[in-house]
């Protein structure tokens, strides 16, 4: 029964006292509910943030779903146009903040760029093995979080336990835990501290194990599979226009991955891996092609570190960075989607426009067209598996 | 397929003339005719082609349907006045970088002030193009790509309230980030940073002669120029 068309309040009580006698007829008449308006969040565990969704209801059915976003935006593009191109990397160390250092690569390389210098090949092994471990970090924090939302406690607290291993390396190498600020134009900061390779070595082997884990434990549960198979199902030809990228893409069946398929950037054209999709598009999917995507980036990171070249780990660059006037377009396949920076320069010490196209804001998108239909408990599980970070929506 | 990928980056590095631009071009100049490619550029393996406003929305059907760009990847806005500097005699938001005070455009060029941009890009074949084009300075407005791209909806509410460049066909221009009753454009350049205004950058206070005395003479001239 349509109950979006229902009749105003002032015949209400006569509708009322019809459907009265109509139930007394029928014992399967549907009851006239009425829409309920639902604010989901700001504040809400499962938004993961500030995102707001004001939901439209029809009993357990959700009829129209509307994400009120901006809560948390910090106007990035327009500080950029205050700040020099070193300071901006502190900036968008802050994007998405569970894999700073994949934010910080496709900046860096615009700026290097467009001045014309590329960074040693050390120093391009060594954020190639920095972005994986970012990527694995990102993606453990999901595998253990996304069991949590069907009601799994313990895939979470493995999550977050190995999650850990892998930012010690993180920190290890570069200070920071989360903002590492690690990446200058024209290469690093520092060398990979003593014994570090080897750790790192080790702690690749926790991360496949953990995979195996998470196979075991949440893909192979059935309250899981129940609650995830075949719900939250995003279409390649949907998902494409709207602008959905990454992993939620590639559970779409669409092979398609920056690292393999965009203009080559960092060490990738020399890696050996497998780009994985799943056909079905359903959170299911997005969950097992994250699972695989974890195990390749560990397969990845030890591939690097075997061929990890001897050498400087800085290019030779002026003392204050002038960029020179010209334009550029930069993307790369991070955690999340597709990050890009269109970075307009004058030949100024700092940007005069860059453009941040962030993964989540255009995954998040569909969800308007995506949520249409669903039941409520099901959003929740849709939202989790569409995986985003609010700063990644908001900028 | 360990084999594929290697082969494909192999064939993108190589240099121009790139044949697949060329191809995009031709199909571009068949289906929105010659005098709508206003100027073309190519950008670090990028190409750019700025189309003329009248062309916008058919542009995008064409990207669609015979350039199999079936990926939004963004729109947005530029706006190439250079920022007034006020208070730049009195030493001025040194903190800032200098941009030059003339105004210049960038890659394939801009008729005026305000510019929209796009990019799309095929996840089949792994064609991408960058589309721009010039809108009006004094009602600054363009045709909705939400038809063709339903991305477009959320960029386009971006791009409404940050360059106020209205999207004509556009379901709904609502704030997306901003709150409802905000007013003005907060990324076009003679918006101020607000923060920069109430309180001047504290790294000011304890700012320290840079130690290359060139570079620090040359951006305080440049300074005085814009004021």
């Amino acid at each position: 029964m349509s109950t979006t068309d229902a009749a105003p309040p002032s015949s209400f009580q006569v509708d009322r006292a019809a459907m009265r006698h109509l139930a007394d007829a029928q014992v399967n008449v549907e009851l006239d509910t009425g829409d309920m308006i639902l604010n989901l969040g700001p504040q809400h565990p499962a938004t993961h943030g500030t995102l707001r969704l004001v939901v439209r209801l029809d009993g357990e059915r959700v009829i129209s779903a509307d994400p009120v976003i901006g809560y948390m935006h910090r106007g990035y593009e327009k500080l950029t146009e205050f700040r020099t191109y070193p300071q901006i990397t502190t900036l968008i160390n802050r994007i998405d903040w569970l894999s700073s250092f994949a934010n910080e690569v496709p900046f860096m390389t615009a700026a290097e760029q467009l001045m014309g210098i590329e960074a040693p090949p050390r120093a391009t092994y060594i954020r190639t093995v920095l972005t994986e471990l970012s990527r694995i970090a990102t993606f453990l924090l999901f595998l253990g979080e996304m069991g949590l939302q069907v009601g799994a406690l313990t895939p979470a607290f493995y999550g977050f336990r190995d999650r850990e291993y892998v930012l010690n390396l993180i920190e290890a190498a570069t200070g920071g835990r989360f903002h590492p600020n690690f990446n200058r134009i024209g290469g690093l900061k520092d060398d990979l501290p003593w014994g570090w390779i080897a750790e790192c070595r080790s702690t690749m082997k926790i991360v496949l194990d953990a995979c195996d884990d998470f196979e075991d434990l949440v893909l192979g549960n059935e309250i899981f599979r129940a609650r995830t198979r075949g719900i939250g199902i995003i279409p390649a030809a949907t998902g494409a226009p709207y602008g959905v990228s990454g992993s939620n893409l590639r559970a779409s069946g669409v092979d398609w991955d920056l690292r393999r398929d965009a203009r080559p950037y960092l060490a990738y054209p020399d890696l050996d891996f497998q780009v994985w999709t799943h056909p079905d598009g359903d959170s299911y999917s997005r969950y097992w092609v994250r699972l695989q995507e974890t195990r390749e980036s560990a397969r990845i990171v030890l591939q690097c570190l075997d061929g990890i070249p001897a050498g400087p780990i800085m290019a030779k660059v002026p003392r204050i960075i002038k960029v020179p006037a010209g334009e550029t377009w930069v993307e790369t396949e991070n955690p999340l989607g597709q990050m890009g920076y269109y970075v307009i320069s004058k030949g100024a010490t700092g940007p005069f426009r860059v453009k941040i196209r962030s993964a989540s804001f255009s995954n998040v998108s569909i969800l308007p067209w995506l949520l249409r239909g669903v039941y409520v408990p099901d959003v929740i599980t849709i939202l989790a598996s569409l995986y985003f970070i609010l700063g990644d929506i908001d900028r | 397929m360990p084999d594929e990928p290697t082969a494909a980056i192999g064939e993108d590095a190589l240099p121009e003339p790139n044949p697949e631009h060329e191809e995009t071009l031709a199909i571009l100049r068949d289906s929105l005719g010659a005098d709508a490619i206003l100027d073309q550029a190519e950008v670090f393996g990028n190409l750019i082609v700025r189309i003329t406003l009248a062309s916008w929305a058919r542009a995008a059907e064409v990207a669609r349907d015979q350039l199999h760009c079936d990926y939004l990847s963004f729109i947005s806005g530029i706006d190439w006045q250079p920022a007034p500097r006020e208070g730049d005699d009195a030493g001025g938001d040194t903190s800032s970088p200098v941009q030059p005070t003339e105004t210049t455009y960038g890659a394939a060029g801009s008729a005026g002030r305000f510019q929209v941009f796009a990019h799309v890009q095929s996840t089949s074949d792994h064609r991408a193009l960058t589309l721009k084009t010039d809108v009006d300075e004094a009602s600054p407005s363009v045709a909705s790509w939400v038809a063709v791209y339903p991305g477009a909806d959320w960029h386009e509410r971006e791009c409404w309230e940050m360059f106020g460049i209205t999207f004509d066909g556009h379901p709904a221009l609502r704030h997306l980030y901003l709150p409802s009753a905000f007013e003005g454009h907060p990324l076009r350049k003679d918006f101020p940073l607000l923060a920069r205004v109430v309180k001047p950058w504290p790294g000011l206070v304890d700012v320290e002669a840079m130690p290359d005395v060139p570079e620090t003479a040359e951006a305080a001239t440049s300074g005085e120029a814009s004021a």
